[in-house]
């Protein structure tokens, strides 16, 4: 659905050159949540930012639902963008204009009939669960509800894709539980594709399908949330199951789905080995359990033992 | 002299100083809105970048807003003879006092624009919204309560332009205070003018408060 291929962005500050995006490839299916996880300054806003345009990348192409965006005049750029949809972190909402007024501006840009709008701003607040705050204005609003207010403005043109901004940055944990079960369920109900950036790992373990991590303008890992955690060396794995640094001697073992087996026990009781479990994490990540375990193992079959863990679909390990 | 002597002259001067006030704010509004719109629009990372355009625009309005007044009022004599076909009275002093506020007034709606955030202007871009919309419907109405504060400034402003306008003739309550208040000693016609002037700008700068304050909380 968003195809990234070889984007860089430099920019120029005071005659130094800044590269923001160092050569970015990215592939976000159909259907599926992405999330680019990255501290400030990696690059994830500008590189979301280039795949609306509203940055024009240096060097390398973006193409949403097929079409090359690069290749785009500004007229019909401007079509294609009001087929993506965005949400921002500190919401962007005009100030000016009621909770109606200001998811009906999108519809206005698109020269939508006046009694159409009124039906599609009243279905677009049923929705995101806002239809009794028509009239309300932002400022008379809390934070989760004026991110529900972008998320139907950014709906109104019928958007196959959303890009979010750091959408839940500016909300309490509370509230950005809520706003991420929002997303979700427009993923599943309209089929909405979703780039989301963010810092905040527990938003990629909350709706991700996919996840990237972006680091000084590149993405140093990337693919479907399963195929990370079962990648050795992930990093996205390491942050997800924080364990100290390994010992000479250790085990770590990572395992996806298949936590309700007994396959430590099963190994103990096949193999002449003690095991001394040192350290380990369980998470729920993209509706699979996941988990690390850290092991001291001794005993004369340690190494068939290991090979018994590893045909078993565990990611070993040894420090 | 007395009340009834004075009634009639203050009456007519406070409706001539109205009247240049109105209409120069109107001249005002009509040149100094799309200026102050062209000076955030042509600057980097504006919607219609032209660092040229920007440099010109920016060096008329300093040039405009260096001049003291009485001195642009003057050096516009001939300029104000070609559009009014005079140079005396309340009606030919519109032009100097328009040329006088439009770059002041300029610079207060571009601070006022500024303030909007560049977030809501990437938003009606990222909904594929043209340039001239987002200044339509983006920019103006959310600078609105910063462009009626910076126009209530420009008024109070223009109303005490206009009293120097009347030094040279220009009609209004400063022509009054100069020719009987100054010239003849008339003190007590000098007081009440001034409470007049004081009493308008009070009036003007409270309603411009009000509208501002009602469309800021929004």
């Amino acid at each position: 659905m968003i195809e990234v291929s070889g984007l860089r962005k430099v920019y120029q500050d005071r005659g130094r050159e800044v590269v923001a995006l160092g050569g970015v490839d990215l592939r976000v299916r159909k259907g599926e949540i992405f999330g680019v996880l990255g501290q400030s300054g990696a690059g994830k806003s500008t590189l979301l930012r280039c795949v609306n345009l509203l940055e024009r990348p240096t060097a390398g192409t973006v193409a949403v639902a097929g079409q090359d965006l690069t290749a785009l005049g500004e007229k019909d750029l401007r079509a294609a963008r009001r087929r993506i949809g965005m949400i921002h972190q500190h919401f962007a909402l005009l100030s000016s204009r009621t909770v109606a007024g200001n998811v009906a501006f999108p519809l206005e840009v698109m020269k939508v009939g006046k009694a159409e709008r009124t039906r599609r701003v009243a279905e677009l607040l049923e929705l995101v669960g806002l239809a009794d705050k028509a009239g309300a204005h932002p400022g008379q609003l809390s934070g989760g509800q004026k991110q529900r207010v972008g998320i139907a403005r950014a709906l109104a043109g019928n958007p196959a894709v959303l890009l979010s901004d750091e959408a839940t940055s500016a909300l309490d944990p509370g509230t950005t539980q809520s706003i991420l079960a929002l997303l979700k369920r427009l993923n599943r109900e309209l089929g909405l594709t979703i780039l989301l950036i963010t810092h905040e790992m527990s938003v990629v373990k909350a709706i991700c399908d996919s996840a990237a991590i972006m680091r000084d303008g590149l993405i140093q890992e990337s693919g479907t949330i399963p195929e990370l955690i079962a990648r050795p060396g992930s990093r996205l794995t390491a942050e997800l199951f924080p364990l100290p640094e390994p010992e000479p001697g250790t085990v770590t073992i990572t395992f996806t789905g298949q936590a309700d087996e007994p396959v430590v026990s099963q190994m103990v009781r096949k193999f002449d080995v003690d095991v001394n479990i040192l350290g380990g994490a369980l998470e729920e990540v993209a509706g699979v359990s996941a988990g690390r375990l850290r092991l001291r193992l001794t005993g004369d079959e340690r190494a068939a033992a290991l090979t018994y863990l590893a045909d078993r679909g565990l990611l070993v390990q040894e420090a | 002299m007395t009340w009834d002597d004075m009634l009639p002259l203050l009456l007519e001067s406070t409706g001539q100083t109205v009247g240049m006030v109105l209409w120069s704010t109107l001249f005002t509004l009509i040149l100094g809105l799309p200026l102050g719109v062209a000076l955030v629009a042509t600057d980097r990372g504006g919607l219609f970048p032209s660092p040229v355009l920007n440099r010109v625009l920016g060096l008329v309005v300093n040039v405009g807003r260096s001049l003291p007044f009485i001195i642009l009022m003057i050096a516009v004599i001939p300029l104000t003879r070609l559009i009014v076909g005079t140079t005396i009275g309340a009606t030919a002093s519109v032009v100097p006092l328009t040329l006088g506020a439009a770059p002041f007034f300029a610079r207060l709606v571009e601070t006022a624009l500024r303030e909007v955030g560049r977030d809501k202007v990437q938003a009606a871009q990222a909904m594929g919204a043209g340039r001239p919309t987002i200044v339509a419907k983006v920019l103006l109405p959310e600078a609105m309560p910063g462009l009626v504060a910076g126009l209530t400034v420009t008024v109070v402003a223009l109303i005490s332009y206009s009293a120097m306008a009347g030094a040279i003739g220009g009609g209004g309550l400063g022509d009054l205070a100069i020719r009987y208040g100054y010239h003849r000693f008339e003190t007590t016609l000098m007081i009440v003018t001034v409470v007049v002037l004081v009493v308008v700008v009070q009036l003007v700068q409270t309603l411009g408060d009000a509208v501002a304050r009602r469309l800021a909380r929004n």
